[in-house]
């Protein structure tokens, strides 16, 4: 059966990959929690992550917000309920389209960064230096990035829901008429804690993935220029669909009972 | 050999995948002494150095350094081994982040954690021993030339005082002249430190300045091992043709027709 082979040849290599996946992330975890810790790193990924990445995610929370509110109004003035557009715009944000834009957008910018830089560490030997000078490359490159991920995206996705509730405020106060007032009092009338902090759960989650599998990419990247530039395509991709998947299983664990 | 080996090698295989690289490395480091492992390209000289430093785990066979076997040695055996050693790559490795003195005072501020005030000072110390001014310091190694990047690996090689270097082909890719700086240097460095010294290399200069012995590896084996002064004279019709560098003799060459 010449057509089964090459799925069972890929389902074999899937269940290697995720395997070996796991097994970089528990290493991780491991050496998240015992010394020696590298602060001054953390600190100096948390701006490359986090800062760096601010003005990205507040474009594109910016406009998501303001196209929110131009379509939800449009679709719900169709029987006559434009008033719930100040409350759709804010419980979308918070709970989707903040986290899952913002972390797109930063698998994009910093998953690739860190793949093409561990990754060429690797091809040039200077993972193997840092054995030999007496540094764990885990603690040195890997921990010091996931760390930063996992604390810095919910802050982003936090500012992130912010801007793009403003941006539904100025489309609808400005272009759809809505009162200024009763727009603020709608945003926040209906809104849950939950919402909020199903997005920042959502949004570490995300640091976690892209973080991860940019580091493991580019950390078992090999053949040079072109192995690097896999690595960064493979990080890119994998994080993107891996956020999309966790993003549903996080809300289901969320909402649903 | 009287006195117990530095580095001990025996029996080591090491395959990737069918590719059987390693087939029974059996080689002996005395303590002081420098060793070249000569040999074509891809007979596995790098695998050999990889499975000494613990890049690689070798299949079978076992590794002594200190008496103490790598293969199955603990976390902290492993790394009291690497604190001891120092190593310079092929291509420096130097980490591009950093600057040239925070890469020669790596090991010193990282593996030792000595003060980064200190270390700087050590570091141009020890820049100074490979010909480099203090002007150097705090520039990007991606600004230096490639003969001055391996001035600075070896520079962070020596930078803990190792009791063992590793050199993986010391003068690839740089001028004869700069190559034969950096042989002298090589030398001078592993003198004054006291060194064992183990050398990767196919450059026959190279060879013959900085080693004591040397090592042939043909087919995954160590074919040939004898002082430096014997090469030329050693009936060995393998090592004959490698040092002589003729096309026609016994080494099998990975070409299919020339």
């Amino acid at each position: 059966m010449p057509i089964f082979a090459p799925v069972g040849q890929i389902f074999l290599t899937f269940l290697a990959l995720v395997g070996r996946v796991t097994v970089f992330a528990g290493r991780t975890i491991g050496h998240m929690v015992t010394p020696p810790i590298y602060f001054r790193l953390i600190f100096k990924q948390m701006r490359e992550i986090g800062y760096f990445s601010l003005p990205v995610v507040a474009m594109t929370t910016l406009f998501a917000g303001m196209v929110l509110a131009l379509q939800s109004y449009s679709g719900f003035s169709r029987f006559s309920a434009e008033s719930a557009v100040a409350t759709v715009v804010v419980i979308s944000m918070t709970r989707e389209l903040g986290p899952v834009l913002a972390g797109l957008m930063v698998a994009g910018r910093v998953g690739a960064a860190i793949a093409a830089e561990i990754g060429t560490m690797r091809v040039t030997e200077q993972i193997d230096a840092l054995v030999t000078l007496s540094t764990n490359p885990f603690k040195y490159l890997v921990v010091p990035r996931v760390v930063a991920g996992l604390v810095t995206l919910p802050v982003l996705v936090l500012i992130g829901d912010i801007i793009g509730v403003l941006g539904g405020y100025l489309v609808g106060v400005n272009k759809l008429g809505f009162n200024d007032g009763s727009y603020i009092r709608n945003t926040f009338q209906y809104l849950e804690q939950l919402d909020v902090i199903s997005g920042l759960v959502k949004a570490a989650v995300f640091g976690f993935i892209i973080t991860l599998m940019g580091c493991y990419h580019g950390y078992h990247s090999r053949g040079g220029a072109q192995g690097v530039g896999q690595a960064t395509t493979n990080a890119v991709v994998s994080s993107s669909i891996l956020i999309l998947i966790s993003n549903y299983i996080v809300t289901e664990l969320f909402f649903t009972r | 050999m009287s006195n117990p080996a530095k580095i001990s090698l025996r029996n080591v295989h090491k395959a990737f995948g069918p590719k059987k690289v390693l087939q029974g490395v059996d080689l002996d480091v005395a303590p002081g002494e420098s060793v070249a492992i000569i040999g074509g390209s891809g007979t596995g000289k790098s695998v050999t150095l990889k499975c000494v430093l613990g890049l690689l785990t070798p299949d079978q066979g076992s590794i002594t350094v200190d008496g103490i076997d790598m293969t199955d040695a603990s976390q902290a055996e492993r790394d009291a081994m690497l604190a001891k050693t120092g190593m310079l790559f092929q291509g420096a490795a130097l980490f591009d982040s950093l600057s040239v003195w925070e890469n020669v005072a790596f090991g010193l501020i990282e593996g030792r954690g000595m003060k980064p005030r200190d270390a700087r000072d050590v570091a141009i110390a020890r820049l100074e021993d490979v010909g480099l001014g203090s002007d150097v310091a705090n520039m990007s190694p991606a600004s230096l030339s490639g003969g001055m990047q391996k001035r600075v690996g070896l520079a962070r090689a020596i930078a803990t005082e190792p009791e063992i270097l590793f050199f993986d082909e010391p003068t690839t890719g740089i001028d004869p002249i700069m190559g034969d700086v950096i042989n002298d240097l090589i030398v001078k460095c592993t003198r004054e430190l006291g060194a064992s010294a183990m050398t990767i290399t196919h450059d026959m200069a190279s060879a013959r300045k900085i080693a004591d012995r040397v090592a042939m590896l043909y087919q995954g084996k160590i074919i040939w091992d004898g002082p430096v002064s014997e090469i030329d004279t050693a009936d060995n019709p393998y090592l004959q043709q490698f040092v002589a560098g003729d096309i026609e003799g016994p080494l099998e060459l990975d070409l299919k027709h020339l």
